[in-house]
């Protein structure tokens, strides 16, 4: 495991010599409540325009906040899963700063005690490597509402619905160094967050968002300046984003110049970062405690309540795949990578191969799903009908290769396996008269090969594919291979 | 600390309120003269003194999570200088 | 009959309950007093309309002989509550045309218990004033005058509406706010009584806010015992204010034994201030005589950073209601000034819609909040007020009520303290400590000048203490006998 400092990350080869990339990552997850932070508004998705709003949400004059505590213990339960200190008290701010979705002027953040402090969050590099992302701290915020641009010529459009959905905002220290490790980074935090059911993390919804910070220095050199790129929203645009962002730093830098700390935005058509002309003004956001709240104080058994519960996160449970199961590092960092593949695995592998289990889930269920673009959970082999398909191969009743045409099938139909093998008579064939036949038959109609097999006794090989053929695959290769050699055995000799 | 003309306008436009011309310097001088007395604090010896939190020693009160208000757009509407379609319009804001 | 406009609140709730006179007839009574003295500018808006169609629903109760607390009694609302389809403006122009669609807590309340809206009382601009000059409303003139003069005088401030509004006779009571003497220093200034309860005890919801922490409504009636009926229907928890205590409201009429026997009454030395009229300090001197004569014990006490508090008030009050006031941004209700660009439109808006005073305020809290500043102004400033507190806590470790001056000298004249702020702060030098502290504070008239303008004392009481405070009061009250009334100059203007 190696932390952010003196690790050889990603290098860009610029033309006055390397060039190492740091990146800190401030994620915004909203809160799986159904509720709002400080008000009872509804946080569904694509509500009609401000359907989702309370007079608080508006900030009509004279509203007050009243915290929701599913949010506080939310985001107790992923300081937790983080591994990370819980304060037991912290205090909400106001941020003051003046934008049309922004009614109150000011967003209710946590800002010097946050709810959360310093935790960590370990990454699995595909080449073996595991690094390890310090998070600086996690805290509690409204979310802005959302203006529309383009509706009209002249004005901008204001919907509410979102502006005091609750959010954890988490912040990395800049312990990445390269694209990948960014992405990587997001898609482990947000798997945890899946596991403890905290945030969906649906990141096209928009209910997880990533802000970039990059910079670029000589290896080794102090921190050079940062761009924070904001709201990026998927894993591929993180990378992209950071590829662009670096590439440009350096040029920036080779050419004479120097980077100014600003704010930019990612065109994900163009694969380009921009400067946001709107947050160029200098903020002073003069953060003070919100006098319509008192600090946040956290007894420890609500806090130890919240520790008990906690699932079996990604790590602890990749550890335990290994050591039960014997998967391999890689295939245990797969099989936790999301809740739901896990859950899978462990369905599929329950009294079963483990491995057999892990093989199947990763090559021909992730081929197929990749293709069809779906979530495991949306798969439609289900955990019941594989480990059942494993059974049938298991057993002897169908063999690993018809098992592929049974497993096309059971995508097709979504049905049982056991009903595919006999509805299509896939039945392996062991009974040995049958099997005998073919061999005979075989053996008759290919003289020439059985005098080949004479000096060349890897033919067999060739035979046991005729005779799977003959018999429309569903012979047991290994019983054929038995008969053959017993048949063959006086041209094989031994 | 003395607030001059800039920070008389620096601050004006961080609270979004357009001061006349003609007004910045009188503001300047009001905001000095209360300024100039605010700082009579300066002589508290405050050290060791945690700022206070909050005026009435109680428990922050916490609400379950359940939807209990929403649902009226319209109501909301009623006051809006401007709105279109249930949302609020302001002249454009260029990202 | 007599005139039912001069009947105490208690005396009109009796008169209702034994059915001498009627809801609409009481109610009908004031409305005819306010029409004849729009002289004195103390109403904003007037709902006859309102009023007597919510006296009609009282008088079906009284028949049904369901009566709440405050059944039929015509109140003045401060322009500060929130009230459902009711112009509501806090006297400032931002705020032009909102009705809200909600009712505050407080008012909400009130109706319950039966009582009836005559109208919507003017205030100092957002409550910031000591005079009632700064409202957008134009200023209200005191009913007061002194003797053998008829220069118009001030009500005190900024519950300058509310003050004269019972004064003058215009109806039983009226709601008020204190942010720093508010309704304390215009009931001592127009010779009525109102309670500043502890910060807490009355919901905050549905008032527009000025200043957060300091912020609390109260009642203001011409007799302690009026106070004391409609605190009880006033306070109580709301789980819709974060900062609202969870705590039962006793019967505070219950408390009114004016039996001061034992009675520890703390005099704090810092009170006598330079420059402080003799007949302030005599009248002083009376009140804790009265005291002592009834078999209450005197102890002077020191509360050593009093002459702090105004300076302190005036850094936190304005940081607050700099952030509390960027809601007033044209957007979602009240004023809008058209503008180039969304800023523009905001800064012309808030010029337009804001007046002097509360730019003033706004800017100065916008700068003690600013990087660079906070900890110097702001943070010094909580300190400061930590110790302010502890002052308190110390105080009330020796003795049951505290016993000062309300205000440092009768009503000036209109205009003559405009152009000075600073010279206007120092009206609330003997209120502002007690907002710092959120503790109860009373005002009760105790005499008049020597140019025959009222004069009040102050009472201070621990946290949720109020019935001592009213009890002390209910002694002083009677003590002093005051009956001294306004001559009614304003029907001969109207």
């Amino acid at each position: 495991m190696s932390a952010g400092e003196g690790r050889n990350g990603a290098v860009i080869e610029g033309t006055t010599g390397p060039w190492e990339i740091v990146i800190g990552i401030e994620v915004h997850a909203q809160v799986s409540s159904r509720a709002k932070l400080f008000s009872g508004a509804a946080t569904a998705f694509g509500a009609e325009p401000n359907s989702q709003v309370s007079l608080v949400d508006a900030a009509m004059p004279g509203m007050l906040p009243v915290i929701n505590e599913y949010c506080v213990e939310q985001a107790v339960r992923t300081g937790l899963g983080l591994k990370a200190q819980i304060n037991r008290v912290s205090v909400f701010d106001r941020k003051n700063y003046f934008y049309p979705d922004l009614p109150a002027g000011y967003q209710i953040s946590q800002y010097k005690s946050p709810i959360v402090g310093e935790g960590e969050i370990l990454i699995d590099m595909p080449g073996g490597e595991t690094i390890r992302v310090g998070i600086e701290r996690l805290h509690l915020e409204q979310d802005a509402g959302k203006s529309l641009h383009d509706q009209h010529p002249s004005l901008s459009y204001v919907d509410l619905n979102r502006a005091g959905v609750a959010l954890m905002e988490i912040v990395s220290r800049p312990d990445m160094r390269s694209a990948e490790e960014a992405a990587a980074y997001v898609r482990k935090l947000r798997a945890i967050l899946r596991y403890l059911g905290t945030c969906d993390g649906n990141m096209e919804q928009g209910s997880m968002r990533a802000d970039v910070n990059v910079s670029v220095r000589r290896p080794g050199a102090p921190y050079g300046t940062r761009c924070e790129i904001k709201n990026v929203n998927s894993l591929r645009f993180i990378q992209q984003a950071v590829e662009y962002e670096a590439r440009r730093q350096v040029d920036v830098i080779e050419a004479g110049g120097t980077i100014r700390q600003e704010t930019r935005l990612f065109d994900s058509r163009k694969g380009e970062t921009r400067s946001m002309r709107s947050k160029e003004e200098a903020h002073d956001y003069r953060y003070f405690p919100d006098p319509d709240l008192l600090p946040l104080e956290l007894d420890l058994a609500f806090i130890e309540t919240i520790r008990a519960s906690l699932p079996e996160l990604p790590d602890a449970k990749r550890a335990r795949f290994m050591r039960d199961f014997g998967l391999s590092a890689y295939d245990a960092g797969v099989m936790v990578s999301e809740k739901e593949t896990a859950d899978y695995f462990e369905a599929v592998s329950k009294g079963r191969d483990a491995k057999a289990a892990a093989n199947w889930i990763m090559g021909d269920l992730f081929a197929h799903l990749n293709k069809a673009g779906l979530e495991i959970s949306a798969s439609p082999v289900s955990a019941d009908n594989l480990g059942r398909m494993l059974d049938l191969i298991a057993d002897g009743t169908i063999s690993g290769r018809i098992a592929k045409d049974v497993f096309v099938i059971m995508v097709e139909t979504g049905g049982d396996p056991a009903r595919i093998v006999d509805e299509r008579g896939l039945r392996q064939v062991t009974d040995s008269s049958a099997i005998e036949a073919a061999v005979d038959a075989v053996i008759a109609e290919n003289a020439a090969k059985v005098e080949e097999l004479k000096t060349k006794p890897t033919m067999l090989g060739w035979f046991v594919g005729q005779v799977m053929k003959k018999t429309g695959g569903k012979a047991n290769p290994q019983a054929v291979n038995e008969v053959l050699k017993a048949k063959l055995a006086h041209v094989l000799g031994g | 600390m003395s607030v001059d003309k800039d920070t008389v306008m620096r601050v004006a436009r961080l609270a979004r309120i357009a001061i006349p011309e003609d007004r910045v310097l009188p503001m300047a001088e009001e905001l000095n003269r209360i300024l100039a007395w605010v700082e009579q604090l300066n002589s508290v010896d405050t050290s060791g003194v945690e700022p206070l939190t909050s005026v009435v020693k109680m428990d922050l009160k916490r609400r379950a999570d359940k939807v209990t208000d929403g649902g009226y757009a319209g109501d909301l509407m009623a006051n809006a200088p401007l709105s279109e379609d249930n949302f609020f319009a302001v002249p454009k804001v260029v990202e | 009959m007599t005139d039912l406009t001069s009947l105490s609140l208690a005396e009109a709730r009796d008169g209702i309950r034994a059915r001498a006179f009627s809801a609409v007839e009481l109610t009908q009574a004031h409305l005819r007093s306010m029409e004849a003295a729009r002289a004195l500018n103390a109403f904003i808006t007037e709902t006859p309309q309102h009023a007597l169609a919510m006296a009609r629903e009282a008088d079906g109760r009284v028949a049904e002989g369901n009566l709440g607390a405050l059944e039929g009694l015509p109140l003045g609302i401060k322009d500060l509550f929130c009230t459902r389809g009711v112009l509501t403006t806090a006297a400032s122009h931002i705020l032009h045309g909102f009705k809200p669609p909600y009712e505050s807590t407080v008012t909400a309340n009130l109706w319950r218990a039966g009582a009836v809206m005559l109208g919507k009382l003017n205030l100092d601009e957002f409550a910031m004033g000591s005079s009632n000059e700064t409202s957008y409303y134009g200023p209200v003139l005191s009913p007061w005058r002194r003797r053998g003069s008829n220069v118009d005088l001030v009500p005190g401030g900024s519950s300058g509406g509310s003050a004269a509004a019972v004064a003058a006779e215009l109806c039983l009571g009226a709601t008020g706010t204190d942010t720093g003497g508010s309704i304390r220093q215009p009931a001592a200034v127009a010779g009525i009584c109102g309670i500043k309860p502890t910060y807490g005890r009355v919901s905050r919801w549905g008032i527009v806010a000025f200043a957060s922490s300091l912020d609390q409504a109260g009642p203001m009636a011409r007799t302690v015992k009026d106070c004391a009926i409609l605190l009880k229907a006033m306070a109580g928890h709301d789980p819709k204010d974060s900062t609202c205590a969870n705590i039962g409201v006793p019967d505070y009429e219950k408390a009114l034994t004016r039996d001061v026997r034992g009675l520890r009454v703390g005099i704090p030395r810092e009170y006598r201030i330079d420059g402080t009229p003799v007949e302030i300090d005599a009248l002083w001197a009376r009140g804790a005589q009265w005291l002592r004569d009834a078999g209450a014990e005197i102890i002077e006490v020191s509360l050593p950073h009093t002459q702090y508090a105004l300076a302190a008030y005036y850094i936190v009050a304005p940081a607050e209601a700099s952030s509390n006031l960027a809601r007033y941004d044209g957007v979602r209700f009240g004023l809008r000034e058209a503008g180039s660009d969304i800023t523009d439109m905001y800064e012309k808006t808030r010029a337009a819609g804001f007046g002097r005073e509360v730019q003033r305020r706004i800017l100065i809290g916008t700068y003690v909040l600013s990087a660079g500043y906070y900890d110097a102004y702001y943070l010094k400033a909580q300190r400061v007020r930590s110790l302010i507190k502890r002052d308190f806590e110390q105080a009330f470790e020796k003795v049951d009520v505290l016993l000062t001056p309300t205000a440092p000298g009768p009503a000036f004249g209109i205009g003559e303290k405009s152009d000075d702020p600073i010279s206007m702060y120092l009206n609330d030098v003997f209120t502002v400590t007690v907002n710092l502290a959120g503790l109860p504070g009373m005002s009760v008239p105790a005499g008049l000048s020597a140019e025959g303008l009222p004069l009040g004392l102050q009472v201070i009481g621990r946290p949720f203490d109020e019935e001592t405070v009213l009890r002390t009061c209910s002694f002083l009250e009677e003590a002093a006998a005051f009956k001294a009334k306004p001559e009614a100059w304003w029907r001969a203007v109207a």
